[in-house]
């Protein structure tokens, strides 16, 4: 019997008992929609993940002023400022570490006209910007000349261009900071949330110099909130960790046994536990997801079971006229298969619509890969030939005497 | 030259849950020729529809052997035993046995699909088999919108439509009335005149046997006549 008959007869056979072939694609419908739309959430979270690390910079370090213990009671991280330029500057100095820039930070409130922004403004060097592979979008970063001549310029962010100027270029504009006039020369490129799910765009960049005479009062000259520092290479990090350990334990006069008075974060650790908690995420996803399928694929077996049963006088006739086993075992599988690969196609349809309403209307970062409709389908398959293999090779080992006597 | 069915000793004893195997064929010979139109009667019980099957090859026997035109039976695979029931054999069944989702056309070009005819092909034969059987009105019906006796006559065409050598019938017209029976008489002693197709069926009725040329009687699992219709003991 060929194919094209033998799937037609899979579709009368269907097509005799609506209800039962609806009620169990209804069991695939739902465990194809479940993993296709866990899936999309999953992969969707690592990807949001990743492109927080993508935007983060490689191999970076962020030295913070560490606790101090003051009269036994121990202060949170960043209660005393203890790092300095100097310090930054010694690091960038260590054969292992590429490049630091020192950073100080305030929060403002911004206004241009009318409109009003309170946002962070960050006072740093030239180079914070070559660590964190960021450039502009519109103008210029601030250089050299800036830095030393401490001259009222400023980078903005997009979220901060977006509210400040909603219809206007804001290069060339004058930015008042605490009623401090800045002019923009520049408008940095997107970059998104960062792994805390902080907006990265929300920010404004000051020469240091600039940030310390205007802005931010330091404890003393030259202290800074913390220093941002990069490795020459990935397989470096962990000796430029060492490195600039035992350099600001020598500068800051650590004795042996005492607590280091500064705290030393390998960003690339931070994000790689990220982004297995994001790839933990979706496999559990997926794998809850699954059980609805195998649940399914069990409802198929059921059925198709029956549906031998029931039809055992039918099996008897066709084997008295010719029917060979190959033909009977051929017959219930692709009814199988053809129920899971249209469970399975309405299941990816409705998963692909569920992943656009999560985006839409929870707002969700979801992603539907082609990899994961692939898996899917696959899946379907496999599950009915699977679950539909044993009803059917019991339907054509049947004898045909046997069968035919079945009332 | 050899005879279509030749059996040499078949036993049969079915096995039974618990109780001692059933012993039904007590050792039967039989040789039919190509064209004979035999007909098989005997009590309920005595065996007549376990021989039947054994001859259709939809079961074997527990002893004894088989030849079915030239060939041994009981050395044939799955995949041959298939093939001889679609190519060599063709089926009548008391209760009809069509496969009632399926429309007339559909139930007698069943055996051509599995004989790996093109479907379209299948169709028109099927179509041209029910014709002459007189059914060719009714191709597209469903089974259960014909009488009882154009349903058998189905059944007929669906045994004929793959040309087999022998036709098979277990009380053909057990479930139709006399009138009935007689035409469906008539349409097996038409196709074993004019097309020599063997046939052998089983009956309860004499007037039935008498459309046969031999009879075989069986009692209790063995053959206690074997000759003409005419001049058999009734
Ligand atoms: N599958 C089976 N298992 C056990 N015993 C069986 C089985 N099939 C038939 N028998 C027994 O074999 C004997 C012969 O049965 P068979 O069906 O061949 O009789 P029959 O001559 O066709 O009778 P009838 O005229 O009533 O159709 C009976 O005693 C029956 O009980
Ligand atoms: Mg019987």
């Amino acid at each position: 019997m060929s194919y094209v008959q033998v799937l037609l007869e899979a579709l009368r056979a269907m097509a005799m008992n609506r209800l039962r072939t609806a009620l169990t694609m209804l069991g695939m419908i739902i465990g194809v929609g479940a993993v296709v739309l866990m899936m999309a959430v999953g992969q969707g979270a690592q990807t949001k993940v990743n492109q927080s690390i993508a935007t983060m910079g490689s191999n970076l370090f962020i030295v913070l002023s560490g606790a101090v213990t003051s009269g036994g009671v121990r202060f949170g991280t960043g209660s005393a400022q203890t790092l300095t330029v100097d310090d930054a500057t010694a690091l960038a100095g260590l054969s292992t570490v590429k490049g630091t820039a020192p950073l100080i930070s305030g929060g403002f409130q911004l206004a241009f006209g009318n409109a009003n922004w309170g946002t962070l403004v960050w006072g740093t060097t030239p180079d914070y910007f070559t660590l964190r592979a960021w450039d502009t979008d519109e103008g210029e970063l601030f250089g050299d000349t800036d830095l030393r001549s401490a001259s009222r310029v400023a980078v903005i962010g997009q979220t901060v261009a977006e509210n400040l100027f909603p219809d206007e270029n804001p290069v060339g504009k004058t930015l008042r900071i605490r009623n401090s006039p800045f002019t923009i020369i520049g408008v940095l490129a997107r970059k998104g949330q960062n792994l805390d799910g902080r907006d990265q765009d929300d920010t404004v960049f000051v020469p240091i110099s600039t940030a310390r005479q205007q802005l931010i009062r330091t404890p003393f000259p030259g202290s800074v909130r913390m220093i941002m520092a990069q490795a020459i290479s990935e397989q470096a990090l962990a000796e430029a960790e060492a490195e600039m350990t035992q350099l600001l334990r020598v500068r800051h006069r650590i004795r042996e046994g005492q607590d280091d008075d500064f705290n030393l974060r390998n960003l690339s650790a931070v994000a790689e536990t990220a982004a297995i908690a994001a790839r933990a995420m979706s496999l559990m996803l997926g794998a809850i997801a699954s059980v609805s399928l195998l649940v399914g694929g069990i409802g198929i077996m059921n059925i198709m079971l029956v549906s031998v049963t029931e039809r055992t006088r039918e099996i008897g006739i066709r084997m008295a006229l010719g029917a060979r086993r190959r033909d009977i075992l051929l017959q219930f599988l692709t009814e199988a298969l053809v129920i899971c690969l249209v469970g399975g196609s309405v299941g990816l349809a409705i998963g692909v619509g569920g992943a656009w309403i999560a985006a839409e209307l929870a707002n969700m970062t979801v992603e539907v890969t082609l990899a994961s409709a692939g898996v899917a389908f696959g899946f379907s398959a496999a599950i009915g030939v699977f679950f539909g293999f044993y009803p059917a090779r019991k339907a054509a080992g049947l004898k045909p005497v046997e069968a035919l006597r079945y009332e | 030259m050899a005879p279509l069915i030749r059996l040499t000793g078949i036993t049969k004893h079915y096995a039974t849950a618990g109780a001692m195997d059933v012993p039904v064929l007590f050792g039967i010979d039989l040789a039919i020729a190509r064209g004979e139109f035999v007909a098989i009667m005997g009590q309920s019980g005595s065996g007549k529809s376990t021989l039947m099957n054994i001859l259709g090859c939809l079961d074997s026997p527990s002893g004894g052997s088989y030849e079915l035109d030239g060939r041994d039976v009981s050395a044939l695979g799955d995949r041959e035993l298939a093939n001889v029931r679609n190519r060599t054999i063709g089926f009548v069944f008391q209760g009809f046995n069509l496969l009632r989702r399926m429309s007339t056309e559909d139930n007698v070009a069943l055996p051509l699909a599995y004989a790996g005819v093109g479907r379209a092909e299948a169709r028109r034969r099927a179509r041209e088999q029910l014709t002459q059987t007189g059914l060719g009105e009714f191709a597209a019906r469903l089974p259960n919108q014909l009488s009882g006796g154009q349903q058998q006559r189905v059944a007929i065409a669906r045994a004929l439509v793959n040309h087999p050598a022998l036709v098979l019938a277990d009380e053909p017209t057990g479930n139709l009335d006399t009138r009935t029976s007689n035409e469906i008489m008539e349409v097996f002693t038409r196709l074993n005149a004019e097309s020599g197709i063997t046939v052998v069926l089983v009956t309860h009725e004499p007037d039935i046997a008498r459309h046969a040329h031999r009879l075989v009687r069986l009692k209790d699992g063995l053959v206690i006549y074997d000759g003409p219709v005419q001049g058999a003991a009734q």
